[in-house]
């Protein structure tokens, strides 16, 4: 007998979104790569929490660190959605930074009433994978956040 | 998304709704700071209706709640689902503030 094949198992969605580099566009986008994740069933807690948290920090990073506000520059945001993961790049137009060597504990009794600096800790507790690459784009420098989380 | 404003009694209630994010964070912290400058001292955030927070809307409640604090007021939640609680526990930010299941009781813990 024939294993059974979930019909939605072949289904792949790519997208692509280029926004300027102001966080009003930001909801958008968010609710742009969240539409497939639904479609293709990730679980409600990843659609209500997971993948708009740690989407939200990673471009609200690239507008207001990473590109500045500088409304010459861009934000281009490429998700990757099957049954099995999302895989989404956050690419931003600014100086390359050091995603692995911020390692402050929001969490620690000393931090719990900053008022920033949960960004990085909350993408990181929100997806299964956080990285940074340099982007191999024409114009030179420029950063790209890869976010990847396993659908549950 | 938006933020409504309401008196219950000596409690100043504000509703968020949809997102409190980025884009919209310096809206609900001037509507409150406002409120304070008043006069108000009992401040009650309800998230019944509020989809998700990023970092920067955690930090606005942080900033409102030390603010609050200091001229002797004090900020309380109400209504987080699941997925806000979580991530409360998740900054433990759930240690910082005082979180009612429903506003009815919010508003009796003043």
């Amino acid at each position: 007998m024939a294993a059974l094949i979930p019909p939605d198992a072949g289904l792949r969605v790519s997208l692509e979104v280029v926004i300027p580099s102001d966080v009003a566009y930001i909801e958008r986008v968010v609710d742009l790569v969240r539409h497939p994740c639904a479609e293709l069933a990730y679980n409600a807690h990843q659609l209500a929490l997971n993948v708009p948290v740690a989407l939200s920090e990673a471009i609200s990073n690239a507008i207001l660190r990473a590109n500045n506000e500088d409304p010459i520059k861009r934000v281009l945001v490429r998700a990757e959605i099957d049954t099995r993961q999302l895989v989404v790049d956050v690419q931003d137009e600014g100086e390359p930074f050091d995603l692995d060597g911020n390692i402050r504990d929001a969490t620690d009794p000393e931090n719990l009433e900053r008022e920033d600096g949960r960004g990085l800790f909350l993408m990181r507790a929100l997806m299964d994978r956080v990285e940074r690459f340099d982007a191999n784009g024409a114009a030179p420098g420029g950063n790209v956040v890869r976010l990847t989380l396993a659908r549950a | 998304m938006s933020f409504t404003i309401k008196k219950e009694g000596e409690i100043v209630v504000v509703d968020v709704e949809g997102q409190l994010i980025v884009g919209n964070r310096q809206e609900l912290k001037q509507k409150v700071l406002d409120e304070l400058e008043r006069g108000e001292k009992k401040f009650l955030i309800d998230f019944a209706q509020t989809g998700y927070i990023d970092s920067s809307g955690l930090g606005v409640l942080v900033s409102l709640s030390k603010k609050i604090r200091e001229q002797g007021g004090e900020l309380r939640l109400a209504n987080l689902n699941d997925d806000l609680k979580t991530l409360f526990e998740l900054t433990k930010l759930d240690t910082l503030f005082q979180i009612s299941d429903t506003r009815d009781r919010a508003l009796a813990s003043f």
